[in-house]
């Protein structure tokens, strides 16, 4: 099986999060975690029909808000002011979480720090003694949502791949990550195997030099 | 029976040594500013804190912890650009913190609220959020057996309040209100206005008057600018 090379350049986040967009189902009800998960948004349209929740207690959110539009009392998680769509709805903080503890939710775009080839996920603490622990709502999305995509550079900033046979930080959740979509590919994590779908700016053989992780090639 | 505090001293006036006290809000939407400074003015110390977060800036909430004192915090995120004062006391274990991820945290204020003592969640199972606590396998999946959390009194914000205690709220400045009313034997909620009875839509009322035990109205609530870096 030869794996594609979809991209002559390793994406940046506004391309990657546009490929993620297109995986999104349409009318999916979809939390995106802060950070680069949030450019997402971007890249889904009237047309998705799909509804985003936070999980300080919105679904229909829109996007960020600027001039009179700024209300400190209409934040997302990321605590950055944003705007109503219509058909939203406000609820408080456990129904926020029942509905993502519950399975409620299509999916969840998360950052990580690691990702195993069991779909471990770690993306809360980095494990150094001196770090101060902080969760948020991070455990709930990763274990509640039906699917949890992660999206994250394949490599740390020292150059060691995220990707890995057995995560080696602290966990957020066992076995929860499906797909992880990165700048040089996206991969699916099934059965114990971490499965290339598609690589961008570098061919799979390169890849697999490259990561001290078994890969498997896909599709 | 509802009191109706004259100011936000005379609301917190029960708050004692010791306590345990939940303060709503998320970031700054929803936080009781007012309610907290009047906290700092009562003098109450060793209290136990139950937030989402562990104070931004020099005020509020992060300016009790710089006081010393709160004993502990209960929270999900402690760590943000501007807690400081959170993170110096901390380093030097001045304060003791328990991280709760925070659909547990949430979901451990609601029980305690409906007289649940305690229930089985996926959230945090393998994690080292879960170290030492039982786990049962349930629907096919390992559950994290989690107790509620009760406090003696909240601090919470909404915007109108009735005469009987009935309140409404503002869009996500909802946030921990309702349940935290409910899982704290006082309630104590500040509001931007206080309307006759009947005056609030019955089919509206998020928080029904049986959870709350002081309304204090605040004419101009102060609102700190709600952009952080990185926080949740």
């Amino acid at each position: 099986m030869s794996v594609p090379q979809s991209s002559d350049h390793p994406l940046s986040p506004e391309e990657l999060a546009e490929v993620v967009a297109r995986d999104i189902p349409a009318g999916a009800y979809v939390n995106l975690g802060i950070g680069q998960p949030t450019l997402v948004s971007n890249y889904l349209g009237p047309e998705d029909d799909v509804t985003l929740h936070t999980e300080n207690g919105m679904l229909g959110m829109g996007g960020e808000a600027h001039g009179d539009e700024v209300d400190p009392d209409l934040i997302n998680a990321g605590k950055i002011p944003v705007v109503e769509t219509e058909g939203c709805s406000y609820f408080h903080h456990a129904d926020s979480f029942a509905m993502m503890r519950g399975g409620h939710l299509d999916c969840c775009v998360l950052g990580a720090f690691q990702v195993d080839r069991h779909g471990n996920l770690a993306n809360w603490h980095t494990g150094k003694p001196d770090a101060i622990p902080a969760v948020g709502g991070a455990m709930d999305l990763a274990t509640g949502a039906k699917q949890t995509f992660v999206m994250m550079t394949l490599k740390s900033k020292n150059g060691q791949s995220k990707l890995v046979e057995r995560c080696t930080m602290p966990l957020t959740g066992v076995g929860c990550v499906s797909r992880v979509y990165t700048d040089l590919g996206v991969f699916v994590v099934e059965g114990g195997r971490i499965v290339v779908r598609e690589t961008f700016g570098v061919g799979y053989d390169e890849l697999v030099e490259q990561l001290d992780v078994t890969l498997t090639p896909g599709r | 029976m509802l009191t109706i505090a004259e100011t936000a001293a005379a609301a917190v006036a029960p708050v004692h040594d010791g306590a345990c006290v939940m303060i709503g809000g998320f970031g700054v939407a929803g936080q009781p500013v007012e309610l907290i400074d009047a906290l700092i003015d009562n003098g109450a110390t060793d209290l136990t804190v139950v937030s989402n977060n562990a104070g931004n800036g020099d005020v509020g909430l992060a300016t009790l912890i710089q006081l010393g004192r709160v004993r502990k915090i209960i929270c999900s995120f402690p760590r943000q650009s501007d807690s400081w004062h959170f993170d110096e006391k901390y380093r030097a274990g001045q304060i003791e913190l328990e991280v709760v991820p925070q659909g547990n945290l949430a979901e451990r204020i609601r029980a305690a609220g409906a007289g649940i003592g305690a229930f089985f969640t996926p959230t945090g199972y393998g994690t080292p959020l879960a170290e030492g606590k039982e786990v049962r396998k349930l629907d096919g999946r390992h559950q994290v057996l989690e107790y509620s959390i009760h406090a003696d009194f909240s601090l919470t914000k909404a915007l109108r309040a009735d005469r009987v205690g009935n309140l409404v709220y503002r869009k996500t400045a909802r946030n921990f209100g309702p349940v935290m009313a409910a899982a704290a034997t006082h309630s104590i909620v500040q509001v931007d206005e206080v309307v006759e009875r009947g005056a609030l839509d019955p089919e509206a009322v998020v928080t029904p008057g049986i959870y709350v035990d002081t309304v204090v109205r605040v004419d101009h609530p102060r609102q700190q600018d709600s952009r952080e870096e990185g926080a949740a």
